[in-house]
């Protein structure tokens, strides 16, 4: 069984008396440690998907599993505690706490989501900080560090739960090409030394490229799906 | 919790002059409140000292009717020797009780052989009325601090009035519960300063000689003021003491004694209440700086931080978690209000005690304001305004921990 499998999930927003069909039945599966990017133009529904999968929404049609758990059911809290067990997150604004140092970033989700214990905490986030390359701005705050060293640190806080997934909703935006490919390249190492479920939604085209599997999605619909060399699906 | 509070302090240091802003005004309305209640309080307790240590006592036993006409100086509603006794007996059951006074209070007139005029007075046994009112010496102001058998102390603005020093002869002349009217040519022993209140501007005399200005046989007694050890066992003792009383009963069933605190004795208990009105309406001024200044920065903070709470909510942080954090940082902001507040207040309150301030109060000139502060007022004001800056930052926490990740993510 894969570790996501949507059957037919559609989205509905409405905005004033107009609904707006976000997301148009979309089907697909996604395999434990897969690297996987959505693309499409602004506005084709990535950011919707990666919400859903992320348990922040729920979809108004369909079913959707995430680690063999039916997210279309949960209620606020227990979204809030699935969330915290399974998946992490990446931003494209990076989404640092200002007032914690690079250390109590990471440390955040094992402090205060999963009450971890002192030593592990300690343990886990020094392993991380040497897997991002982050241990010595470990005591700097956000604002003394820059767009790419933030986007480490974000991964680090992504994986330090150890997730089964992490969601990652255009995390080279802000970022200049070099530093954009750097994080991804972090994002894959990731995934090979964790064993994480990557997923990203991207438009940059030069980024595209780095996945291994591509689901493209135009205007809410999923309209095709890449597998890097290997067979493309319509 | 050690954590959350790490992250509340780091928040509130984030906008380092809004938390000085805010905690200022709230240190601000601690000050106020501390000053207030400290000089009200030294006002309020230096009067009811001089009311209750220099003219009432703490409390009076009277018979059942006399102080509706204590006014008159009623002769016809006095206690006789038995319900004296009984009377006796009781207060000295109490041990709370410090001393007693039984008085005889009459009007008469006061001739120097050209002049007459009215007096009232008080013939007291001396050692048991200045134990009971052990302020009474102070106002002594001319001649000798005591009150001796065949003297008379009168009031500062009688002796004035009548041109009468210590020294002269005087003559009191009183008309007695039959109607006769006697005189006793009497001494003039001493000046008491007036004093504002019931009872400040009576003269004094012997009990022995008050028996024979008014032909009494046997000896009957107009009051008996008491005095207690520790005031703020007042109403415990009057209450204890009352119910006590309350077995004797007259011919008709009802009581034959009544029991008052000095608080119904003299007007001043109305200034008294009025400054506790003062002092709690100041403490809800304190409350509404609080809760209006707390509310006013937890909302901005909630604002400002959309995004914020967004990203934690999202990583899995419980909705509790999250207003906790919220509420932690208002409880911060009025716990750093509340301590500079203290702080300063108290060095204030110290600085006014060693200023020694004098005020007026009516007749008495020259009072010296001793401000002081119970540990209990620091800590009432510190826990009112703790409390209130918990519940100013309940809203905007609430609000904080019902937000959508989704939407609050997309906040810009």
């Amino acid at each position: 069984m894969g570790l996501i499998a949507a059957e037919n999930i559609t989205k509905d927003y409405q905005i004033g008396e107009v609904t707006v069909r976000a997301l148009k039945g979309a089907s697909f599966n996604i395999e434990p440690a897969s690297f996987v990017s959505f693309v499409g133009p602004s506005g084709s529904g990535k950011t919707t998907l990666l919400n859903l999968i992320g348990c922040l929404d729920k979809p108004s049609a369909g079913r959707l599993l995430v680690a063999g758990m039916d997210v279309s059911s949960f209620g606020k809290r227990d979204s809030a505690i699935f969330r915290g067990k399974n998946i992490g997150f990446i931003f494209q604004d990076f989404n640092l706490i200002p007032v914690l140092t690079v250390f109590e970033n990471i440390e955040y989700p094992l402090l205060m989501v999963q009450n971890a214990s002192p030593g592990d905490r300690k343990k886990r986030v020094m392993s991380l900080l040497g897997a991002v390359g982050m241990t010595e701005q470990k005591d700097k705050y956000p604002d003394q560090i820059s767009g790419g060293q933030k986007q480490r640190v974000a991964v680090a806080r992504a994986l330090v739960t150890n997730p089964k997934l992490v969601l990652a909703d255009e995390p080279t935006a802000n970022l200049d090409h070099k530093t954009a490919y750097m994080v991804i390249e972090l994002m894959k190492k990731m995934r090979d030394d964790f064993q994480t479920t990557f997923i990203f939604s991207t438009h940059d085209q030069k980024i595209v490229g780095e996945a291994e599997i591509l689901y493209i999605l135009e205007d809410g619909e999923l309209v095709g799906k890449q597998m890097k060399g290997g067979e493309n699906h319509a | 919790m050690r954590n959350l509070f790490k992250i509340a302090i780091r928040n509130l240091m984030r906008y380092r002059r809004r938390t000085i802003l805010t905690a200022s005004l709230i240190a601000i309305g601690v000050i106020f409140v501390l000053v207030f209640v400290s000089v009200s309080g030294s006002f309020k307790n230096m009067i009811i000292s001089q009311i209750t240590g220099s003219m009432l006592g703490d409390m009076e036993i009277h018979r059942k009717g006399y102080v509706a006409s204590i006014d008159n100086l009623p002769l016809t509603l006095m206690l006789n020797s038995q319900q004296v006794e009984k009377a006796q007996g009781a207060i000295k059951k109490i041990p709370e009780i410090e001393a007693y006074s039984p008085r005889i209070k009459f009007g008469g007139l006061f001739s120097n052989f050209v002049e007459t005029t009215n007096i009232r007075l008080n013939g007291v046994y001396p050692d048991m009325e200045m134990k009971t009112l052990p302020l009474l010496a102070s106002r002594i102001i001319e001649g000798e601090k005591a009150i001796k058998k065949g003297e008379i102390i009168i009031p500062e603005l009688l002796a004035r009035g009548m041109k009468v020093k210590v020294g002269d002869m005087i003559v009191v002349i009183a008309t007695n519960k039959d109607g006769s009217v006697n005189g006793k040519q009497l001494k003039v022993g001493g000046i008491l300063e007036s004093a504002t209140g019931p009872g400040g501007r009576d003269g004094y005399v012997h009990l022995e000689d008050t028996l024979e200005i008014l032909r009494m046989e046997e000896q009957e007694i107009s009051e008996i003021a008491i005095k207690l050890y520790d005031f703020g066992k007042l109403n415990k003792v009057a209450n204890g003491l009352d119910a006590d009383l309350g077995k004797y009963v007259n011919k008709q069933d009802k009581p034959i004694f009544e029991v008052h605190t000095w608080e119904t004795l003299s007007p001043f208990y109305n200034i008294a209440r009025m400054i506790d009105m003062m002092t709690l309406f100041i403490k809800i001024m304190l409350i509404a700086i609080v809760l209006i200044s707390i509310m006013n920065v937890m909302i901005m903070a909630v604002y400002e931080r959309i995004r914020e709470i967004g990203t934690i909510a999202a990583i899995g942080t419980l909705p509790g978690k999250i207003l906790s954090m919220f509420v932690i940082e208002g409880f911060s902001l009025g716990v750093l209000g509340a301590v500079v507040g203290n702080v300063i207040g108290v060095v204030i309150v110290y600085v006014l005690d060693l200023a020694k301030i004098t005020f007026d109060f009516g007749r008495q000139t020259g009072l010296v304001l001793s401000p002081t502060l119970q540990v209990s007022d620091i800590l009432v004001v510190s826990v009112i305004v703790i409390i209130v800056a918990v519940l100013g930052s309940l809203q905007p926490a609430l609000k904080a921990s019902r937000m959508e990740p989704i939407v609050a993510l997309r906040h810009v």
